[in-house]
Parts: structure tokens; C-alpha cells; sequence
């Protein structure tokens, strides 16, 4: 079996349908998270959840940045299969920035901002976190959160908030971030004010 | 297998529906800004909602019940054809009762019982652009928005206070969301901006003519804008529905002939017949029973 050609949506129409409902819910509401379409198969270092948030997503018209240890012929066949998305290493370029893990992540503000006249040019990072909870407690606040929720995901940067907070000062420009792991995915648009929770 | 050609679910195409995908998450993740999308030729007019179906077309999936109104009502023209064409290329089910939707398409109205979580409602917009009238180029409004820069905009309200001694305008109100852009409802009364404020339901905007998405999270400030002497004030009305006896509702006006009777009924034809089946009765409805 060639792996290139196999592990895409097996049902392409509905599984990027429920995967798109997923993130769109888990974005409007963060802090939550969602479950994704299941029949994804991970693609070596591409985990099931980067491919199925990428499979919805992604085509010709998205450029992808990929961290370090997904640049792998593999990944990048299965990409230019399924989607046949342009990579990009520039991650300022990047429509989209898949991060295996919180190590190969470059700082928020070397990737696309947006500008302040089209605020939706900017990046949207989808990076993979070992786990959604048990992490550093964190408090969030803004558009989609009924006054104030707490989350707490794992493999964060360290200076997460800082940075974070310097992206919600850019607004309306800045970065998207979707988290995903264990099959869900977990939303913090640009506009939600996130702190220490304790 | 059928030998004649199929529609894709939902009429659109897979990269058409990434593509608004795309862009209705960028609108979610900035509340109020017009994300512009390469909106697609569909197989209604301009003016008949084509946005708004583009919307819910790429966000609906087999087991959404989709609700649309049309001034508030299920069963006109605009309503029904929408309502078909879903059942027809997504086969859903399809509902009048506002509480049982999970997506709600909507011209110019925002049902009178309060969403819930969960619940989406998709606006047909016709001019998304809340400073279009007040500034014709797509270049400077854009500046405007980027530069925060809405004077023009209290200008217009003030001009309403000094000619008529009161802000006149009474749909499309332009309102403030989360502090930052200024955006239009759509053709909605303005009755109905304050269902808007820190709703619990999703709210998706689509212009189909004019190429925009925009979108309110759930739990989002949205502010009607106004003057502290001239506070922002929604309708009201003298009598209750006359079908059902509702009062703070949006009325209509139905002329009953030509000596200047009339009558005042539900807008949201769905709460109309809610409260009626469950023994409300106003004063002509009273009548009707009577005869």
C-alpha cells in the first residue's frame, strides 16, 4: 500500500464537512474544543489531526508552511496528492503553518499578520500539542466566551503569553492559532485576551 | 447509480466551499470586518440571497435542520424557494420552528424567541458596506475601517438629529462590534440590534453581489451607535399582534381595505403560531373564532 495515495478523507464531501464544523465551532467558541472527521490516517511525522485540518482546508489557492520534521518527502507528496497545495519556507507567506510540535515553532510575528487594510491575509498556525488539558492553567476573555472560560493544553511555547499578547495588540491584525491532538481541535483566534489563570 | 448528473451535496463545489470555509473563519476571528470571497453564480438572482445560501450551503452538513424566514415569515416566496432548494441538493430536514434549527437563514429579520447555543444564524446581506452610502470608493471605506475612522458616520446620525430632531434611521442601524468595527446588520429593523448583543448563537453574514462574509461570535458586544443626548431607542408599538396578543414584538402592518382599516400581526410568523396554539388570542383573532 502506498501511503501517498491512501489515508485521505474516505469520504471526502462529509468528513471535511464535520472537520470544517469542528474548527469553525471550536474558533467561534475558544477555549473549547472539538472533535474532528475520525477516518484520517496520520501520514508518519503528519499526525491524523494536522492532515484532517489540512485536507479541509488547504488547496491550490493556500500556501503551507511546515515545521522542520514534517518536510519529509513522504509529507510533501501526500500534501501535493491530496491538495495540491504550494509549500512555502517562508513563514511569512504561509496561508497556513503545520508545526509537529511547539520546538519547531517560529515566533508568532515571523509569520503573515495581515495587513491593517486586510486583516484575513494573515497566517493561520495549526501546531500539535501532546495533550489539550492538564497543562498550565490559562483564563480566556473575548468574542465567542460568555464572560470568562479556562483551558489549560500542553506544549505551549514558553513565553506563550507574552507572546499571545503581543499578537492581540496587533489586532485586528496577528495570527490564528488552531491546537489540535487526540482527534479534537481547540480554537484561539487573534481576538481572544488570554492570562494566567491563578 | 442515477444516470443523470448529480449536484455536489449542498450545490457548491468542494473548493468553492473551502474557499468560503476560509473565509468564514477569518470573519469569525475578526468580528465585524468584511472578509471579501469570490462569491459564485448561483442558480437564484442577486438580491434573492445568494450570500447568505453560499454560506449556509458551505457550512451545512447532513444532520443540520435548516430554518429560513423572509421578514420574519416561513412561508413567502424567498423563504420557501431557499427552504426547497436545500432539501433538494443537501437533502436536510428542513423545520419552521425556531427552537428545532440548527441553522437559521435569515433576510432582514432575527426570530423574536432568543437562540441558543449551538445555533447559526446565516443573514442575507444586500450592501455589507455600513459606510457605502456616505463614501462611494471601495478604497477609501477600506481605509476608514483600517484607520478606525468612522466620524463620517456620526456626521450622517447627527445630520438625521438636526433635520428631524431625531436619528431616523430605522433598519440597517449601524453598530459597533466589540468596540472596533463599525458594521451593518443587514436590512433588519432596528428593533432587532439589541438580539445581536452577546447573542449565544453564531452569527454568519453573507453579501453574494458584493463579495463579503462577515460574522458576530456567540457572546459578542455589539453596540448600537448613538449620541449620550440621543440614546439608541428600538420601535415600539401602540397595540399588541391582533392574531396572537403579542406585545414587544415586531409588528407588521396589514391593510384591511380601503376605508383605512388595518391591523397590526407578528412579524416572526413562527411565534405567532406558537402563541396561538398555546391559547394566546388577540383582538381579531378573537373575532375569527367567533364567526
Amino acid at each position: 500500500m502506498d501511503s501517498t495515495f491512501e489515508g485521505g478523507f474516505a469520504n471526502p464531501v462529509f468528513d471535511a464537512q464535520t472537520s470544517f464544523r469542528a474548527i469553525m465551532d471550536a474558533l467561534a467558541n475558544p477555549g473549547t474544543s472539538r472533535q474532528l472527521a475520525e477516518t484520517v490516517l496520520a501520514q508518519g511525522p503528519l499526525s491524523a489531526e494536522l492532515a484532517s485540518t489540512l485536507l479541509t482546508l488547504s488547496d491550490t489557492d493556500t500556501h503551507i508552511w511546515l515545521s522542520d520534521s514534517l518536510r519529509t518527502a513522504p509529507v510533501e507528496a501526500f500534501i501535493a496528492f491530496h491538495t495540491g497545495a504550494p509549500l512555502t519556507r517562508d513563514p511569512s507567506r504561509a496561508t497556513f503553518a503545520l508545526a509537529a510540535n511547539v520546538d519547531e515553532l517560529p515566533r508568532f510575528e515571523q509569520f503573515n499578520l495581515g495587513t491593517q487594510e486586510y486583516p484575513d491575509r494573515s497566517t493561520t498556525i495549526v501546531l500539535a500539542v501532546p495533550s489539550l488539558t492538564g497543562g498550565a492553567d490559562l483564563l480566556l476573555r473575548g468574542p465567542g466566551i460568555n464572560d470568562h472560560i479556562h483551558c489549560s493544553p500542553t506544549g505551549l511555547p514558553e513565553d506563550f503569553l507574552t507572546q499571545w499578547s503581543d499578537n492581540r495588540e496587533l489586532f485586528p491584525r496577528g495570527i490564528d492559532l488552531l491546537l489540535v491532538s487526540q482527534g479534537h481541535v481547540m480554537g484561539l483566534p487573534r481576538s481572544t485576551r488570554i492570562s494566567e489563570g491563578h | 447509480m442515477n444516470a443523470v448528473a448529480q449536484y455536489n451535496f449542498a450545490y457548491l463545489d468542494e473548493q468553492t466551499k473551502r474557499m468560503i470555509r476560509r473565509a468564514i473563519l477569518k470573519a469569525i476571528a475578526i468580528p465585524g470586518y468584511q472578509v471579501p470571497f469570490s462569491s459564485r453564480e448561483m442558480p437564484m438572482p442577486y438580491g434573492w440571497g445568494t450570500g447568505g445560501v453560499q454560506v449556509t450551503a458551505s457550512i451545512i452538513g447532513p444532520d443540520d435542520v435548516l430554518k429560513v424566514i423572509d421578514q420574519g415569515a416561513d412561508d413567502t416566496t424567498n423563504a420557501v424557494s431557499i427552504r426547497a432548494f436545500f432539501a433538494k441538493v443537501a437533502q436536510v430536514e428542513t423545520t419552521t420552528h425556531t427552537a428545532d434549527a440548527t441553522i437559521i437563514q435569515t433576510r432582514h429579520r432575527i426570530p423574536e424567541k432568543p437562540l441558543g447555543q449551538g445555533q447559526i444564524l446565516v443573514y442575507q446581506v444586500p450592501i455589507p458596506e455600513p459606510l457605502r452610502f456616505l463614501e462611494p470608493r471601495e478604497t477609501e471605506t477600506r481605509k476608514m475601517h483600517a484607520l478606525e475612522e468612522y466620524g463620517l458616520m456620526h456626521v450622517k446620525l447627527y445630520e438625521d438629529i438636526a433635520r428631524h430632531g431625531r436619528i431616523a434611521t430605522t433598519y440597517a442601524y449601524p453598530v459597533k462590534v466589540e468596540g472596533r468595527y463599525v458594521m451593518d446588520p443587514s436590512p433588519t429593523p432596528k428593533f432587532d440590534n439589541p438580539k445581536m448583543h452577546m447573542s449565544a448563537a453564531l452569527q454568519l453574514f453573507g453579501a453574494g453581489r458584493e463579495h463579503r462574509i462577515y460574522a458576530v461570535p456567540p457572546y459578542t458586544e455589539v453596540v448600537s451607535l448613538d449620541f449620550e443626548d440621543h440614546p439608541f431607542t428600538i420601535q415600539h408599538f401602540e397595540e399588541p399582534c391582533a392574531l396572537c396578543g403579542a406585545e414587544q414584538v415586531y409588528l407588521d402592518e396589514v391593510i384591511l381595505d380601503d376605508r383605512g382599516g388595518h391591523m397590526y400581526v407578528c412579524s416572526d410568523t413562527d411565534n405567532c403560531e406558537e402563541r396561538r396554539s398555546a391559547g394566546h388570542v388577540g383582538t381579531l383573532g378573537m373575532q375569527e373564532a367567533a364567526e
